[in-house]
């Protein structure tokens, strides 16, 4: 099948970039979405051209490392599904695909489909954990957790960190992404005593990071790969409520500072396209 | 260097290596070492820098560890985030001696099942070690918020795995190495919050530097800016997971690599039992020639599946059209009383001899049939949904085709290496204050590692074991000052950046997969499941010209000072090449079949593996002589004085 891509390159974060024009000619539908780039840049190296920089890591759907737009949907068509996962046989012959990076001011593109997303591990540095010294822990068993809880943890601890949501938010919001986090350990006996702490931090440092506020628009549960529902949002704002009402003005709120070598200046953010 | 003296093993020198095992009883050895370490002043812990590479399992729970008690730590990763290290696609789950069951389980048993799993290639002090320390995992992990799967009363839930007796395999959903890395990086990321930690992701260790006989750093690329820069420390720690990919297609993700070890292994550490290599019967087959990785279905699917291919070969019907009479199912044929349950090994070469016969079933003859036509009828779609529902639907969703209407089709592929850097039992290599962990290091598994296993000696390194012989290596002092401007980063930091203009001056052809693909093909068929003198002699023929070609034929765009993925994959590449003619050698040399190693020469008359405990039953560790040239054999003996030498046996 002949698949034509309309992909947008862009050297590095300080010059501009701009869709280009490929065409694979003889794509299998067998292929995934991430095989076809490998074929396209393959050729594109034997040529003596750039080839198209895309991450990717498993291509099983759970590093969380993939991801890019096509044709404005985050990893494409497929519910619950990441690009990695997507196979050409989705696609018709002839198809144009436009491919682009996540699209968030909190998500400097580095190159090409690449783009930073440090800012995520800087919300769960900022509480997203239980802390327990190495060694410390209780007996196993000693913690019961209801299997509903457990069960209701797991859903939302899926979440694979990969950003699809605050890309498809029009507030590049990543409160699903903190939400996740928030829940998670939330609903468990074990993070019950940072619960207040960790939903005032996250927050924080996502505002801090650069991304929107929510809207409850939902764009978001649509977009990600992994399921995770827009519940675990209710959830973070009931706990954001509740430790900001208790709060005393006096206590900090922790938040992680950028590292000092910061590795991408970005002249101008990236705009975000509708 | 000629053939002959690589076939000849018993002319290289062979110098016994010092594992400094504890003395005493085996149960006490752990505690004795612990006790015998020297430790650290608090209050000088922070004045000692520690590098950890990698971060999964092993290499987050190191950090995080490390940081925790006061150590100054520098963590590398090549990912964007150390949260997406390979460890997060194990799916089973991990063992634990708990006993939760009340089925008999204990730290001896599961001692026990992992020796006897590992084909009596392991070293038995290190394998006790870890069996003692699966049950302080599961506490650890559980308190940081692990959703582990539970019981309807809120106690942690366990199931059966692969070959034991006994059920003692902790699971969070399909996704147990997700869960568990994600407690591991969230402790990480606190230890960053806390100033205790800098994370460098995006970041590649090209070289390891060595001052006065000592690891003392490293050289590592910006994989965003280019940029080589020099990262000095009182000791570094490899956790940089294994070389499945040296395979090209397995079931690592793309980025997985050698070469840390690799460099590693250059600079003076010996790299040991390269050859042990494990290949997983159900793996999803590949499709085309664009494929760039494969992906492993759960083994459970063989309790209901039959496997089968056509009787004829090239018979190009639709399985539905092929009647009974014409089919064979060969592990039934072949093993009568495991029939589809033969052993991972022995089910996975049996797969390729069908397909090597012509009879293979879909794209390129590479797969065969897994069957669930008879179990459909026997206990209907609800059942089986019940049982299999998600894998069914991870098929569909990789080959678009429905496993409740046609048979799934299945091929080997490698999915872990029990081979690596050589450690004693502190976990240092040979290199004094180079440490190795998880999956790098040769590890406790011998030559076959038992299902939910690596999860389990992952977070044993990188918790519980690394924190403690890191202390006492640095507490033992004679580690002087240094700075990085230091004529050994110099070097390191010039040669770096000398390979990098090498890659992108080339100018040849055709980019870094193709050589990668080439060297992968020749290898699964020259070393693959099932290994001959003649096919590993005519692999060591062919690697050399390879990597010749390699040097020559590379094209590399672009350059170095910016975000270079084709640059990336070269540099990997490149040692991947040297890598597998060292695989390949150590196969050759092994003249037994054990565990993952089969030699064709050494089988039972039906088709197990044959050891030969009398000449083999040593590690074997390579010295690294330089390219090309043989390197140097040194043996460490194994001694079972507590699990009695046993042929494996699947009857």
């Amino acid at each position: 099948m002949r698949i034509v891509l309309e992909i947008w390159r862009q050297r590095n974060p300080r010059e501009a970039g701009a869709f280009v024009r490929y065409e694979v000619p003889d794509a299998s539908e067998h292929m995934s979405f991430l095989e076809l780039l490998d074929v396209l840049n393959n050729r594109l190296v034997e040529k003596g051209e750039d080839p198209v920089a895309f991450d990717s890591d498993c291509r099983e759907g759970i590093c969380g490392t993939c991801g890019f737009l096509v044709n404005g949907e985050a990893h494409g068509p497929l519910p619950n599904t990441t690009i990695c996962q997507t196979h050409m046989r989705e696609y018709k012959d002839g198809d144009v695909l436009r491919l682009e990076p996540w699209r968030a001011a909190a998500f400097p593109v580095l190159r090409d489909l690449v783009v930073d997303r440090s800012a995520l591990d800087r919300i769960i540095a900022a509480g997203g954990y239980i802390s327990v010294r190495t060694g410390s822990a209780p007996e196993a068993n000693s913690i019961l957790v209801p299997k509903t809880a457990a069960d209701r943890a797991m859903e939302a601890a899926a979440c694979i960190g990969c950003g699809a949501c605050v890309a498809a938010c029009p507030n590049a919001s990543a409160a699903l992404f903190a939400g996740a986090k928030i829940s998670h350990l939330g609903l468990l006996p074990q993070g019950q005593p940072e619960r207040p702490a960790r939903a005032l931090s996250m927050t924080a440092q996502a505002g801090q990071e650069g991304f929107g506020h929510c809207t409850s628009i939902g764009e978001c549960v649509a977009a990600c790969p992994a399921g995770i529902q827009l519940e675990v949002i209710s959830r973070m704002n009931a706990d954001f409520i509740r430790a900001a009402l208790s709060r005393r003005e006096t206590e900090p709120i922790a938040t992680v500072p950028k590292p000092a070598a910061v590795r991408v200046q970005v002249a101008e953010p990236p705009r975000k396209v509708e | 260097m000629t053939l002959d003296s690589r076939a000849a093993p018993a002319s290289l020198p062979a110098r016994p290596l010092d594992s400094r095992v504890p003395s005493g009883p085996l149960e006490q050895k752990w505690q004795r070492r612990k006790f015998e370490l020297k430790l650290v002043n608090p209050a000088n812990k922070r004045k000692h820098t520690v590098i950890v590479v990698g971060t999964g399992l092993a290499g987050a729970a190191a950090a995080a560890s490390l940081a925790e008690l006061g150590y100054d730590v520098l963590t590398f990763c090549y990912q964007d985030s150390p949260r997406r290290a390979h460890s997060i696609a194990a799916q089973g789950g991990i063992n634990a001696a708990k006993n939760y069951q009340n089925d008999g389980d204990s730290v001896q048993r599961l001692f026990y099942d992992t020796v006897k799993g590992g084909d009596f290639r392991s070293r038995e002090a290190n394998v006790h070690r870890l069996a003692e320390l699966s049950v302080n995992i599961i506490d650890q992990c559980a308190a940081q918020g692990v959703p582990f799967a539970r019981e309807y009363g809120g106690a942690l839930a366990n199931r059966s795995f692969g070959g034991a007796l006994v059920s003692r395999t902790f699971y969070a959903r399909g996704q147990t190495g997700q869960q568990l890395l994600l407690g591991a990086y969230q402790a990480l990321q606190r230890q960053v919050a806390a100033g205790k930690v800098r994370s460098q992701p995006r970041s590649e260790m090209l070289e390891l530097v060595t001052v006065d006989g000592r690891a003392r750093g490293i050289v590592a690329r910006d994989l965003v800016t280019g940029v080589v820069s020099s990262h000095t420390a009182d000791a570094v720690v490899l956790a940089t997971g294994g070389y499945s990919n040296v395979f090209y297609l397995s079931t690592n993700a793309r980025g997985c690599n050698a070469t840390a070890i690799w460099r590693a292994h250059r600079k003076g550490a010996l790299f040991a039992n390269p050859c042990f290599t494990q290949i997983h019967p159900t793996c999803i087959p590949r499709s085309g020639e664009h494929q760039s990785k494969l992906t492993l279905m759960s083994e459970s699917l063989r309790n209901d599946g039959r496997v089968w291919v056509p009787r004829a070969k090239g018979d190009a019907r639709r399985p539905a059209e092929i009647p009974d009479g014409q089919r064979d199912y060969f592990l039934e044929r072949m093993y009568p009383t495991y029939g589809n349950l033969a052993p991972r090994d022995i089910a996975s070469r049996a797969a390729k001899t069908v397909c090597d016969e012509g009879r293979g079933v879909g794209p390129g003859g590479l797969g065969v049939y897994l069957d669930f036509r008879d179990a459909f009828a026997r206990l209907g779609g609800k059942v089986l949904d019940e049982r299999y529902g998600n894998l069914f639907e991870m098929y569909q969703r990789i080959t678009g085709d429905d496993p409740h209407a046609a048979p799934m089709r299945i091929y080997p592929a490698v999915h872990y290496v029990m081979g690596g850097l050589w450690v004693d039992y502190d976990l240092m290599s040979t290199i004094p204050g180079l440490f190795v962990a998880g999956e790098a290091n040769f590890s406790d598994h011998g030559a076959n590692r038992l299902g939910a296993s690596a999860l389990m000696q992952g977070l044993a390194d990188g918790y519980f074991v690394i924190p403690y012989t890191v202390g006492d290596y640095l507490a033992r002092g004679g580690i002087g000052k240094l700075d990085a401007g230091h004529a050994a980063f110099q070097d390191a930091e010039r040669e770096v950046i000398y390979r990098t203009r090498r890659f992108l001056s080339i100018g040849g052809k055709h980019p870094a997969d193709h050589f990668h693909r080439r060297l992968g093909a020749l290898l699964w068929d020259q070393c693959g499941m099932a290994r001959s003198r003649e096919s590993l002699t005519r692999a060591l023929e062919e690697i050399p010209r390879l990597r010749e070609e390699f040097w020559s034929g590379l094209r590399v765009t672009g350059a170095g000072e910016e975000l270079n993925q084709e640059l990336e994959r070269a540099g990997r590449v490149a040692d991947f090449l040297e890598l597998a003619e060292l695989l390949c050698l150590d196969a050759l040399h092994r003249e037994e079949s054990c565990g993952g190693h089969f030699r064709v020469e050494h089988q039972t008359p039906d088709g197990e593996a044959l050891r030969d405990d009398g000449k083999f039953a040593y590690v074997a560790a390579w010295e690294w002589k330089g390219t090309g040239e043989p390197p140097t054999l040194h043996k460490e003996p194994l001694v079972f004085e507590h699990v009695p030498l046993q042929q494996r046996s699947y009857k």
